[in-house]
């Protein structure tokens, strides 16, 4: 089956550039385009061409449910606990200058945090939601052959 | 005029998706009708929108429409036998009085209009000597209006966990429920 | 050439009520929700088109360029189009729920199967 190996090779070559990419995008939203939600999805692509290629079982082992439901979770924590932060280090909810030494380093810090808990919400988000739907049909969640 | 030509493609594609019946060719079109936006926003200058609409139009809306039709198992759609006089002279009516509204609009890309000049300069002025980051879009979403953002992630994860509890048992154990259930109340 | 300066708002009408128009007129439920993107699309189109500014660049800081695109419809748009596609995957998921309970996804079979019920 010519076809299928193709795809196999090219993927197996492809799916961790493209996790890198997400990466990229993630920590250099502050200097071009992107950020936690471009991030995000990109990073869950990666996650679903490997599930349509050698099936959600073979995926699900590489991503338990636990894993990305605990993912899911950790993002919007995050998020909120950086506002915590900034309570208890005495400034406004989710006042970013009083995380650091100096007002312009404390946000650079708060941004960054941030976007990491928004980037690891939707990744989880997309990978659960296609994981749920490709589960449902043991036709598609058998990948190809 | 390049934005101008877009639209126009987009539209085609818009009314070619309202004639298919078959619902895969309908969800292939979507996936193009995302990705000529997502030009359309680069041409718009929108970068960080033409990045978000590219990843997620083009390719998760694309993939969860093809998931669903194969779990669905459905590929066309049933010839309609109601009339169509009703929806299009709603559409009709609704597209003109949207229309005369917009004839109060300043023109496009017009630097004098006013949402240019309340909030806006401030954020492009001040955002390099406050924030430090270079790209303001990022600043604007996650410290000027971070808290916006906050609950934006939460409705994320709350659909999310919505999908979960929908779907979230597996077709078999619903199957088994429903002839227990089936069960308990024949006996 | 001179094109008046409202043609992109009323192309971006025409979108907006072609997915208006699958919603309210057509039956099968995932058409529906397509349609629905096709709408949402358009008013995101609309937004952005109001924050360009002639002459103006992408709102990143750089040397040498003075006027910018207005960066906060790209904020809102942001946020919105990552939102729609969550809340499209669960009306799929909806989808797939009334499939199994009606076994059919057109809006006129599931009600005559709500109209026949005792």
């Amino acid at each position: 089956m010519k076809r299928k190996a193709i795809l196999r090779v090219t993927s197996k070559l492809l799916i961790p550039l493209i996790m890198l990419f997400a990466l990229y995008v993630q920590f250099h939203g502050d200097f071009g385009p992107g950020g936690g939600f471009q991030a995000g999805v990109i990073f869950a692509s990666a996650f679903i061409l490997y599930a349509l290629l050698f099936g959600v079982a073979n995926a699900r082992r590489v991503a338990p449910a636990g894993v990305v439901r605990a993912g899911l979770a950790f993002g919007v924590l995050l998020y909120a606990g950086v506002g915590v932060a900034a309570l208890l280090l005495g400034g406004n909810y989710l006042d970013y200058s009083v995380l650091a030494h100096d007002p312009v380093h404390g946000q650079e810090l708060g941004i960054s945090l941030i976007e990491f808990g928004v980037g690891t919400t939707v990744a989880s988000a997309m990978i659960t939601i296609f994981f749920i739907f490709a589960g449902q049909d043991p036709e598609i969640g058998r990948g190809e052959r | 005029m390049i934005d101008i030509a877009l639209l126009v493609f987009m539209a085609v594609t818009g009314l070619a998706m309202v004639r298919l019946r078959n619902l895969f060719a309908v969800v292939m079109l979507s996936g193009i009708f995302s990705l000529s936006a997502a030009t359309l926003y680069v041409v718009l200058d929108a970068v960080d929108v033409a990045f978000t609409e590219a990843a997620v139009g083009a390719g998760i809306a694309t993939v969860l429409g093809i998931a669903t039709i194969a779990v669905i198992r459905t590929e066309t759609e049933k010839v309609q036998k109601r009339s169509v006089v009703g929806p299009l002279l709603i559409v009709f009516v609704t597209g003109t009085a949207l229309i005369y509204g917009t004839l109060d609009m300043p023109h496009y890309g017009d630097p004098a209009a006013p949402i240019h000049h309340h909030v806006a300069p401030r954020y492009i002025e001040e955002s390099g000597r406050e924030v430090g980051v270079p790209n303001i879009v990022t600043s604007v979403l996650a410290s000027y209006r971070g808290y916006d953002t906050l609950g934006e992630t939460t409705v994320i994860f709350t659909a999310a966990a919505g999908v979960l509890v929908l779907l979230g048992r597996g077709r078999r154990r619903r199957r088994q429920d429903r002839r227990e259930k089936r069960g308990e109340t024949a006996e | 050439m001179d094109v008046p300066g409202l043609y992109n708002y009323w192309i971006v009408v025409v979108l907006m009520m072609i997915g208006f128009y699958v919603v309210i007129a057509q039956g099968n439920l995932v058409k529906k929700i397509f349609g629905l993107n096709i709408f949402q699309v358009g008013v995101f189109v609309f937004y952005i088109s109001m924050g360009k500014v002639d002459g103006g660049t992408a709102p990143i800081l750089e040397e040498g360029f003075k006027v910018y695109t207005n960066p906060i419809p790209s904020v809102l748009i942001l946020t919105a189009i990552v939102v729609g596609i969550a809340t499209m995957a669960l009306g799929l998921a909806l989808v797939v729920r009334i499939r199994e309970a009606y076994g059919t996804i057109e809006e006129d079979e599931i009600e005559k199967q709500e109209g026949e019920v005792p």
